[in-house]
């Protein structure tokens, strides 16, 4: 296993993706499972990031469970939410994005 | 009476042998239409303990009915007054033999008999009065961390709450369960995805088997309803999925064993410790809308079962207190401990941080318990929250698989 950064949290050795610690700014780089990646937009504190690349399908693992499947590819380090993760279960209500 | 590392908490004694760590004189209204006169009647003592609860509805409804009387009867609550408009199907005759006998001052006031709105809060606020000045005799005795019943939920939950304040209550419900507390966890429909482990760890395979029929019955009742117990604020926060959501909530239970399954208004035997599970899903066919429609209703459910205090964790930020029983906030979040701390009595989002560890965070709120049972009030009791909100359900009763202990005291018949 490689080196994480101290901002990330990898929860679970299985895992697939990362928590986030502390509020990310865009352009951050930080170390994930040993590679720098560069964090494009800001990224809040609890949110996800992917530890590897994902194929669309796949499962999400976070606590060495699945928490939904991957609904298209995800790239190391790339934002993990509901634009790319679907729950096993029921689908998630969100807002459209306000003004 | 202090057991194992605690201190001893101060109660007062009721006559069915559990403790109150409150002494509230209880405002209820049987029906929406009573609903203003009773909260004018509570308003006028806002600097006192004396709180305001009801039921909106005039359709007659078992699930509300032993609601009511559960609540009336908390060990929290010394004395009830309640307030019927007079038409209304709840069965208050009912309701205020079983306040009666379980050795407490009631009086029910009836609007249409009292002479309308101003009579009824002229004689509500004399009573109310009156119950206080009984109650305030009442001297606190020494009391044991074994005799509580503790509830945990969650409300505004985000990407957080499953890292730092929910696995630090799961922290001290092991040490307070280890102490001989009842400690309760809910809303199954926030559990989905965890069942085959919650299964494991119940106390007998016949329990394991109530817990996954509950389970299956929550998943089914939100599939049906098109949503899981999932709010804009969640995924705002980082959370993605029901099942996330549920890995997160389910970290408040600890490690311990399940020892039962309850339903709202089945009090759990304390003196042994327990880890036990609340169903709050209806029973039956999808009936009267969502299980619980926020935060409040389950916070109600939980005092209603007997919850002395309530353990609730939050990363968005809720706010809210309840009637009856003390709500402690621990606040998973450090972004949202800093913009909020008067509403927060814990900064669980200090563990992000580095400030302290779990197990530090998780003894911060066994003292925290310690405390708010002995007169120090919350966060939310300070600020005067008392939320309450009760609506339709409908359940059927527990069957014996579900209670592999049996229960110590009765507390009245159930309906």
């Amino acid at each position: 296993m490689g080196s994480f950064d101290s901002r990330v949290i990898l929860l679970a050795p299985e895992d697939n993706c990362v928590a986030v610690a502390a509020t990310l700014a865009a352009g951050t780089r930080l170390l994930i499972d040993g590679a720098m990646v560069l964090i494009e937009r800001d990224i809040g504190i609890g949110h996800k990031l992917a530890r590897r690349d994902i194929a669309p399908g796949e499962k999400i693992l976070k606590y060495g469970a699945i928490i939904g499947s991957a609904t298209r590819p995800i790239a190391r380090g790339a934002h993990i939410h509901l634009h790319n993760l679907a729950s096993d279960y029921l689908p998630t209500y969100t807002l459209p994005p306000a003004g | 009476m202090s057991t194992g590392t605690f201190p001893a908490l101060r109660g007062y004694p009721r006559a069915d042998g559990r403790k109150g760590i409150r002494n509230v004189v209880v405002v209820g209204y049987l029906v929406e239409c009573a609903h203003h006169v009773a909260r004018h009647i509570t308003s006028r003592f806002t600097d006192r303990e004396v709180h305001l609860i009801g039921f909106p509805g005039c359709y007659p409804n078992a699930y509300a009915e032993k609601m009511m009387q559960r609540l009336c009867t908390h060990p929290n609550v010394g004395a009830a007054l309640l307030v019927s408009l007079g038409c209304e199907s709840m069965n208050k005759s009912w309701l205020e033999q079983q306040i009666a006998a379980s050795g407490r001052p009631v009086h029910t006031l009836t609007i249409q008999k009292t002479g309308g709105t101003k009579k009824t809060i002229a004689a509500g606020v004399e009573w109310v009065q009156w119950a206080l000045d009984e109650l305030g005799g009442m001297e606190p005795v020494p009391m044991g961390v074994d005799e509580l019943v503790i509830g945990t939920t969650c409300g505004g939950s985000d990407g957080t709450s499953g890292l730092t304040a929910n696995p630090a209550v799961g922290r001290a419900f092991d040490a307070l369960i280890a102490a001989g507390a009842a400690c309760v966890f809910e809303e199954t429909g926030e559990l989905i995805g965890c069942e085959p482990h919650m299964v494991q760890r119940a106390v007998t395979p016949e329990l394991g088997g109530e817990i996954m029929r509950s389970m299956e019955k929550a998943a089914r009742y939100y599939a049906t309803l098109g949503y899981g117990s999932f709010a804009v604020g969640n995924s705002d926060g980082g959370l993605t999925t029901i099942e996330e959501k549920s890995l997160g909530a389910y970290a408040k239970s600890g490690a311990s064993a399940i020892s039962g399954l309850v339903k709202p208004g089945d009090v759990p035997p304390s003196g042994k410790g327990g880890l036990y599970l609340l169903d709050v899903v209806p029973d039956g066919e999808v009936r009267f809308g969502f299980p619980n429609i926020n935060d409040n209703a389950e916070l109600a459910e939980l005092i209603a079962c007997g919850a002395h205090l309530i353990l609730f964790t939050t990363g968005r930020g809720s706010v809210v207190g309840s009637a009856i029983s003390p709500v402690i906030k621990v606040c998973a979040n450090p972004e949202t401990y800093r913009a909020m701390q008067d509403d927060m009595d814990i900064d669980a989002g200090s563990i992000l941080e580095g400030r302290a560890t779990l197990e530090e965070v998780g003894r911060e709120i066994c003292d925290r318990v310690v405390a708010i049972g002995n007169q120090v009030q919350s966060k939310s009791e300070e600020l005067g929250h008392q939320e309450f909100i009760l609506t339709y359900k409908s359940f059927e009763p527990i069957g014996p698989a579900c209670l592999p202990v049996s229960m110590p005291f009765s507390i009245g018949a159930v309906r």
